[in-house]
C-alpha cells in the first residue's frame, strides 16, 4: 500500500501580507518590500541580527519558513524550494558593482548571495538544520517536481518532514508560498492539493 | 582622530548593515569581532573593501586585518597612517 503524506501548513507571502493556513498574521502598510519585510521581522520579535545582511529573497525566505517552522521541535526537516528569478535581483546588483573598472569594489557581502540556494542556508542556520536540501529554478510554479521530490524524501527517510514551496525576488516584486510535508497534516498532500492552496 | 573614528563607526553600521546598533554604542576599543559587534568573516572583507575604496589602502595580506580590525581605535590609528585619500 502506498503510503499518503499530508501537508501540516502552508504560508503565503505577498502583497504587504503573511498568511498562515489562509488566517492573515500581519499586514503592513509599506511603501517597498524592505520596509514590508523588516516590520515583519519587528512584529514577530525576530532576533537573528544576521538577517540585517541578508538579501531580498533571503529575507523572504526566511520570514516565511520562520512563521511555519519557529514552533516546530523537529530538526530533521528537508529544505526544498523553488522560484523563477533565481537570485537575479542580487546579481544585477554585483553586476552593477563590477561594471564600472575605474570604480570596482565589489562588495563581498552582495556577492555571496549570488545564488538562490543561499536562502536555503540562512534558514537552517536559524531552526539548526543539517538535513538534506535542494532548490529549484523553474520558469513558473512547478507543484508536480516538489511533489515527487519531497514524496521521495520522506518515503526514502530522508528526512521526516520537508519544507517545500516558492519563493520568489525580482526587482521589488516577490511571492512566497511555503508549506511543511509530514506524516499528520491537515491537507493531503497531492499535486491538485498544492496547486489549489498556491492558487489560495 | 576623533571626526575619524566617529565617521568609522557610521560606515561600519551602515555598510555592515548593523541595523540594531546605535554609534554611541559602539565604544573606541571594542572588539569588533567575536564577542565585540559580533562580525563575520563576510564583514571582515567588506572591511578591506572599505579600507581601498575610501581610504586608498590596499592591504597585501588579508591576514593584517585581524590586527587593524580589532577596534575602532586600531583602524583609526591604521588609517591615519597609511591613508592616501
Amino acid at each position: 500500500m502506498q503510503k499518503e503524506f499530508y501537508i501540516e501548513d502552508y504560508c503565503h507571502v505577498k502583497e504587504n501580507e503573511i498568511f498562515v493556513n489562509g488566517k492573515s498574521l500581519f499586514k503592513a502598510d509599506a511603501e517597498d518590500f524592505t520596509t514590508f519585510i523588516k516590520s515583519a521581522y519587528k512584529h514577530f520579535k525576530i532576533d537573528h541580527s544576521k538577517f540585517f545582511k541578508m538579501d531580498s529573497l533571503s529575507k523572504l525566505a526566511f520570514i516565511a519558513s520562520d512563521v511555519l517552522l519557529i514552533e516546530d521541535p523537529e530538526k530533521n526537516i528537508a529544505l526544498v524550494l523553488s522560484n523563477s528569478a533565481s537570485s537575479l535581483d542580487t546579481d544585477r546588483k554585483h553586476q552593477a558593482a563590477i561594471s564600472d573598472t575605474t570604480n570596482f569594489y565589489p562588495s563581498p557581502a552582495v556577492f555571496v548571495y549570488t545564488l538562490p540556494n543561499i536562502c536555503l542556508g540562512e534558514i537552517s542556520i536559524r531552526h539548526q538544520l543539517f538535513s538534506e536540501n535542494s532548490f529549484f529554478v523553474f520558469e513558473n510554479f512547478n507543484a508536480d517536481i516538489l511533489f515527487h521530490y519531497s514524496k521521495s524524501l520522506l518515503k526514502d527517510k530522508k528526512a521526516e518532514k520537508v519544507l517545500s514551496g516558492w519563493v520568489n525576488f525580482d526587482n521589488g516584486k516577490y511571492d512566497a508560498f511555503l508549506y511543511v510535508v509530514a506524516k499528520k497534516g491537515t491537507f493531503v498532500h497531492s499535486i491538485s492539493e498544492i496547486n489549489r492552496l498556491y492558487q489560495i | 582622530m576623533s571626526n575619524l573614528k566617529l565617521e568609522l563607526k557610521e560606515k561600519i553600521i551602515e555598510q555592515l548593515n548593523l541595523e540594531d546598533i546605535a554609534i554611541e554604542e559602539i565604544a573606541d576599543n571594542d572588539p569588533l569581532f567575536g564577542e565585540g559587534l559580533g562580525l563575520d568573516s563576510i564583514d571582515a572583507l567588506e572591511l578591506i573593501v572599505m579600507l581601498d575604496k575610501d581610504y586608498g589602502i590596499k592591504l597585501a595580506d588579508p591576514k593584517q586585518g585581524r590586527t587593524i580590525f580589532e577596534s575602532i581605535d586600531s583602524m583609526a590609528t591604521y588609517i591615519e597612517e597609511h591613508r592616501s585619500r
